[in-house]
């Protein structure tokens, strides 16, 4: 059996004295798009930022290739290959569309071009001597995405990629995944849009209460509506 | 000649001092608006590390046989050093703290380093030279104007320029900006942000030592050299806006022609003139003229 890219056991994380994540098992193998799906609060945001290094402190297992991260400090967990686009996209207002996008360090080689970010988000381009903060936020959002493209990460961390944008942008950001899922990236996608999640994923974890409570391939998702509409309480 | 009743020479002569002290207000306040900005911490260490910048250009000169351009270049490095050493020892780990924490420390460490120095040489103040290229002075017809004074006012600006340059326009200074938002996420992009904090501290404190030396002939070297100044210094820093790099280098020099202006026309509000604006700006922009609230 081939080791997954990423296998994270009894993850547990904490924000000070705030218990979050109370053992998250999830594995992710190389080419898959993933998502963690769950109600606010249950704990997917901070399963993506525990492994990025990024809560308080952590416990358990998070192994990358082989290589534990679990104590590691978040540049060295990048500098391993995983890319992190977080929920609020944290596009730097003093920083241009150019300088933003160059921003992330090249971390490995085989990371897309800018020249191919901009065939892949032509906004992008037009926009480029603007200050990151003025673009829409569907722009906002292609940007955050798109300058973790360049650096050679072959995992990536998406948090919300649909949140908040009009219908015709979220097709855009998923045509951009499965594009992504093309070229051989590695996906691990928190959503709220159950509709948008199965459009582009592989298989489907189940979050509650800081823990995995279910998991679906994309193919069995019709059989088990029932159960995931109880868990997601749409 | 008159120039509204004031004879020119008189006018000039105070225009160019108020440039002058505008040059070290911008050095300094620069240093702690890159500092501030980086780290939250306001260092209040600063004025003593000018005054190091001014003694190690002494020390090198009468210990070492360096001289003037070798500690322009070196006494920055030296106490940059020192700046770094301090910044890794203790200023690390107030991050997480409140700001007050920070300030306490660099308040006391200003004072330990300054009375450590007073100990040392006294505080009668040590002679240094005008290197032997800038002495003499320029008639410019209207005025005399020293040599050294124009070089310091020109090489003041220049160095403005030169580190506002590195911030704006270059790679390092994008992740200068970037981490100054937001730096939890920059270090997730793989970049060392604990590193970068250590050698900011280090430049900031670089360019404090920087203008030191540049005082140093002007100034007697004396261990309060910087506690005289860092006061007006801090003013100009509230006035500008924390953590402005424009604002800190326009309000310096703006606020040093200010006070020179009004020690021609009004000499009593000299010494008090920039904390009447700071008290101005404060209750009109809380900011400061450039900062953003």
């Amino acid at each position: 059996m081939v080791e997954p890219m990423l296998s994270v056991k009894g993850l547990e994380a904490w924000y000070g004295e705030s218990h979050v994540l109370h053992g998250v098992d999830i594995h992710i193998n190389q080419g898959e798009v993933v998502t963690l799906l769950g109600r606010n609060g249950a704990g997917k945001t901070s399963t993506l930022r525990a492994i990025m290094g990024l809560t308080g402190r952590r416990a358990g297992s998070i192994k990358f290739n082989g290589d534990e991260l679990v104590a590691a400090r978040s540049d060295l967990i990048a500098r391993k290959g995983i890319a992190y686009c977080p929920e609020e996209r944290g596009i730097f207002a003093s920083l241009d569309v150019t300088e933003n996008l160059l921003l992330p360090p090249q971390i490995a080689p085989g990371g897309m071009s800018v020249d191919e970010i901009y065939t892949l988000f032509p906004n992008l381009k037009e926009r480029a001597r603007s200050p990151g903060t003025k673009l829409s936020g569907g722009e906002q959002q292609m940007l955050a995405i798109g300058r973790i493209l360049r650096t050679g990460a072959k995992l990536l961390l998406l948090d919300e990629p649909s949140e908040g944008l009009a219908p015709v942008i979220v097709q855009q950001i998923g045509l951009t995944v499965r594009e992504l899922k093309k070229r051989g990236f590695t996906v691990l996608l928190v959503e709220q849009n159950f509709r948008f999640a199965q459009t582009v994923a592989d298989r489907h974890y189940v979050m509650d209460h800081g823990v995995v409570v279910d998991h679906v391939a994309n193919h069995e998702l019709a059989g088990a509506m029932d159960r995931l509409h109880q868990y997601l309480g749409v | 000649m008159d120039l509204f009743g004031i004879p020119a020479p008189l006018l000039f002569g105070q225009l160019l001092l108020g440039l002058i002290n505008g040059a070290f207000y911008a050095l300094l306040s620069l240093g702690l608006a890159v500092i501030f900005g980086m780290l939250n911490v306001i260092n209040f260490t600063h004025g003593a590390q000018f005054m190091m910048g001014a003694f190690v250009a002494w020390m090198l000169l009468n210990w070492l046989g360096i001289g003037y351009w070798g500690a322009l270049i070196l006494a920055p490095i030296i106490v940059g050093i020192t700046g770094i050493i301090l910044e890794r020892l203790m200023i690390a780990k107030l991050y997480k703290l409140d700001h007050l924490y920070g300030l306490l420390l660099t308040f006391g460490l200003g004072l330990i380093i300054e009375g450590l120095f007073r100990n040392e040489f006294g505080s009668s103040g040590l002679p240094y030279r005008i290197p032997a290229e800038l002495t003499g002075a320029w008639d410019l017809g209207f005025m005399f104007m020293p040599v050294y004074r124009g070089w310091v006012v020109v090489v003041a600006f220049v160095m403005c320029l030169a580190t506002w340059l590195v911030i704006e326009k270059t790679k390092i200074g994008s992740y200068l900006r970037a981490a100054t938002e937001n730096p939890a996420l920059v270090q997730a992009f793989g970049i060392n942000v604990p590193r970068m904090m250590t050698l900011t501290y280090g430049a900031g404190v670089a360019l404090a030592a920087f203008a030191g030396v540049l005082a140093a002939p002007i100034y007697s070297v004396n261990p309060q050299m910087g506690s005289n100044l860092i006061i007006i210094v801090f003013a100009v820093v509230v006035i500008g806006g924390m953590g402005s790099i424009l604002g800190s280098v326009l309000t310096g020099f703006g606020l040093g022609v200010i006070e020179g202006l009004t020690k021609v026309f009004y000499p009593e509000a000299s010494s008090t003139v920039i904390f009447v604006v700071m008290a101005i700006v404060l209750l009109a922009r809380p900011a400061g003229l450039f900062g953003r609230s």
